[in-house]
């Protein structure tokens, strides 16, 4: 806080009394992907309070349908921040700066789960289901995508003709609505999403099937455009890594289904980058 | 039955039916009016709604967008409150080769799957989009399966993407009808629960005067006395039932008139003919009756001088001339001249009867108005005088009334006393000879009166009620017979 007030105040005398004005009412942009639930409208807008009442700057969340908007976005300095999946953050990593990495059941690491209709009862591995109705979340996504066409790519298989067809759902949380309703006849999802899911809407989770769980991937980072000035990305990791310590931040959380934040680095998404370098050739 | 119904329930039941009939007749064109608007309706919905969905589903299908296709036609289906608003059971889209795209029933209809291959039922549907390429929405019934198909085929710059096909059971707004039916009824029985017992309460009041007035006129009838016009509570009004209410009384009125008139002219009949007999039978003895007393007398002076023949002839004249008496009273002459009635002859009526209102101890009120002689024949007015107090003073307990005065034209006698009253059945025979309801005497003092009365031209009225018994005479003056 003293060092946000400090900050201004330098601005101030740098740059007159206008500028400043004009900077500090530039709110915060932050860019939300599907890696987080959609249609929490309400636990958006208490996170938003809390971030501008400990930030004491306006913020505004952003939501696109794909990663790939959102990822355009932060490359022309529309985003500030954004929650992105592991893929494209090793993917666009030049233009991006990690930020935070959320805790998830004590590990900043989740899974990707290969799912089929509970009454699939034969299914026992992503081979089973040659032929058959695929559901992807997001083509940049990691557990949504990349995992599934890594799996096949390990026996030289390729999505397109592996599967009778395939679809986008542009959100995890759809890929569970597609395979719950039998619309496709498998989908991989983010383990996280999933198990949020099965708190949140059990009747939906229990019309799918587990089949395989992935290794565990470093979770969905929060990043920055690689032009934001350092003091505003450390103000936010610390209000971030902050949220477990606070009772306000602690309930929000809770609610997040998250335990919290950490810094986090670049090795936690080796193993995606591996997988992408794999799958590129 | 209803023919010979009462008024009191004819009316309401009328009243009943008309308002059943209206509300039922006005509920059935509304049913029919309703019945073909939601059918109409139901189709109409169906064909805008495949309007919209093949509009919004085209880029879709340029995409190869299989899950937003799915949200799209999936969005009718689902609704707040859980029921099936629009009644539509599946919709399906199918691509240019007729496989599923994407369904909302995804098992029953699963993706890539042939249409016709699913459902034998669903054969002449394919074959029926196959056959006709339209551009706008067409409807297909499937009479077997009682349901109809939407179809509209998602054409984009003239290349067939796709069918959509929308599913719907063709009495699909059935359950919105029924509910409306439901609605309509429960009205109709909450509108009829109020109007019904109003028409009741109506017809009810309406029929009451008619009801009243028929009641009265059934009183009215061959063998019972007519009843008292005033004893009637009839409606009262100027319309048609309130005037058959008075025009009934007033011939009640008639009526009873009449009735009296009759009994009148009926007594006086029988009077004119008993007094004619009478007169016929008193000549007819008095000219042999005459002959035995003479005989009678001429055999007492000439006759044998035998004690008992003496008796006996005294005898037989004793009875004769009891005879001649009666004959004499029954036969009433007024004939013979006499001097006209003065102040005195009445006066002298009253020092007659004083010594039988001493013996009984009641009171007699004298009141003469009449100061000068009058052309009346005074042995006859006298007569009929004396009879009259004669009479009222054996009838009364205490007083005796008599009061005499002159009119323009006529004397008046009114005579009243306080006895016992003399009874209805007993005054239709009043006048008659030896009707008198005493134990002594022939009754021939009425008689006699009403003759003497008859012969001056005058009327005799009496009225009884008890307490007090009235006789009026009255004579009129100048006019001797």
């Amino acid at each position: 806080m003293q060092r946000w007030i400090k900050l201004a105040l330098l601005c101030w005398a740098l740059c007159g009394l206008t500028y400043a004005q004009a900077n500090e009412h530039a709110p915060l942009r932050i860019g939300l992907t599907a890696v987080f639930l959609e249609e929490q409208t309400a636990l958006i807008h208490s996170w938003q309070l809390y971030l501008e009442s400990r930030l004491n700057r306006r913020v505004s969340f952003v939501q696109r349908a794909s990663y790939r908007e959102i990822i355009v976005l932060l490359k022309n300095g529309k985003l500030d921040f954004a929650w992105l999946c592991g893929y494209p953050y090793i993917t666009n990593k030049k233009f991006l700066r990690l930020l935070a990495v959320p805790v998830y059941h004590g590990k900043p690491t989740y899974q990707s789960y290969l799912i089929v209709p509970a009454d699939d009862r034969k299914t026992r591995s992503i081979v089973d289901l040659k032929g058959k109705l695929f559901a992807f979340s997001d083509p940049d996504s990691n557990s949504g995508y990349l995992v599934p066409v890594y799996e096949l790519n390990k026996l030289n298989k390729k999505p397109d003709t592996f599967f009778g067809k395939t679809f986008f759902t542009w959100a995890h949380s759809k890929v569970i609505e597609a395979v719950a309703s039998g619309v496709a006849q498998g989908g991989a999802v983010d383990g996280y999403i999933w198990d949020s899911q099965a708190i949140r809407h059990p009747e939906l989770t229990s019309q799918t099937r587990i089949v395989n769980k992935s290794p565990e991937f470093g979770f969905p980072p929060i990043v920055s455009r690689r032009s934001m000035a350092t003091t505003e990305v450390n103000t936010l990791r610390a209000v971030l890594l902050f949220m477990q310590r606070d009772e306000e931040g602690r309930k929000l959380l809770e609610k997040m289904n998250l335990d919290g934040f950490v810094s986090g680095n670049d090795k936690m998404f080796e193993t995606i980058a591996a997988m992408a370098l794999k799958v590129a050739n | 039955m209803f023919h010979n119904l009462s008024f009191r329930y004819k009316i309401p039941l009328r009243g009943s039916l008309l308002i059943a009939i209206i509300a039922m007749s006005v509920s059935a064109s509304l049913m029919y009016g309703v019945y073909y608007d939601l059918k109409d309706d139901a189709q109409q919905n169906a064909d805008r709604m495949s309007r919209i969905l093949a509009y919004s589903l085209k880029p879709l299908l340029l995409n190869d967008d299989v899950w937003r296709a799915y949200e799209t036609i999936n969005s009718p289906m689902q609704s707040s409150s859980g029921k099936k608003e629009n009644y539509i059971d599946e919709i399906l889209i199918l691509n240019p080769r007729q496989q599923i795209y994407v369904s909302t029933h995804p098992r029953q209809f699963p993706v890539r799957s042939e249409l016709s291959l699913l459902n034998p039922k669903l054969d002449k549907l394919s074959s029926e989009i196959s056959r006709s390429l339209i551009d706008t929405p067409k409807s297909v019934e499937l009479a077997e399966s009682g349901k109809s198909y939407m179809v509209t085929p998602i054409i984009s710059d003239g290349v067939l993407l796709g069918t959509l096909v929308i599913g719907y059971s063709s009495s699909m707004f059935l359950p919105h009808f029924y509910d409306i039916v439901w609605r309509s009824i429960i009205t109709t029985l909450i509108v009829g629960a109020v109007l019904l017992p109003l028409s009741w309460f109506w017809g009810w009041r309406m029929s009451i005067p008619l009801t009243q007035l028929s009641e009265s006129m059934s009183k009215v009838g061959w063998g019972t006395p007519l009843p008292d016009p005033d004893e009637f509570d009839l409606y009262e009004s100027r319309d048609e039932i309130g005037q058959m209410g008075s025009a009934f009384k007033r011939m009640l009125r008639d009526l009873k008139h009449k009735e009296n008139l009759e009994k009148q002219v009926l007594v006086s009949e029988r009077l004119a003919a008993v007094g004619r007999l009478t007169a016929g039978i008193a000549h007819e003895i008095n000219n042999p009756l005459g002959g035995m007393l003479i005989t009678i007398n001429t055999a007492k002076k000439h006759g044998s001088s035998d004690p008992q023949i003496q008796k006996t002839i005294s005898l037989l004249e004793r009875g004769l001339l009891q005879i001649k008496d009666i004959i004499g009273a029954l036969l009433v002459e007024a004939k013979f001249q006499n001097h006209p009635l003065t102040v005195q002859d009445i006066e002298d009526t009253r020092t007659l009867v004083l010594a039988n209102v001493r013996n009984k101890s009641i009171e007699l009120n004298w009141g003469n108005d009449v100061q000068e002689t009058l052309p009346l024949p005074s042995t006859l007015v006298r007569q009929v005088l004396i009879n009259l107090l004669l009479n009222a003073i054996q009838a009364s307990d205490a007083h005796v009334d008599c009061h005499i005065y002159r009119d323009s034209g006529n004397l008046s006698l009114v005579i009243k006393n306080d006895g016992k009253h003399i009874d209805p059945e007993q005054m239709s025979y009043l006048f008659e000879p030896f009707s008198s309801g005493r134990e002594e005497g022939y009754g021939l003092g009425l008689w006699m009166t009403y003759q003497i009365v008859s012969q001056l031209n005058g009327l005799i009225t009496m009225q009884s009620q008890p307490g007090e018994t009235i006789f009026s005479v009255t004579l009129p003056l100048g006019v001797p017979s």
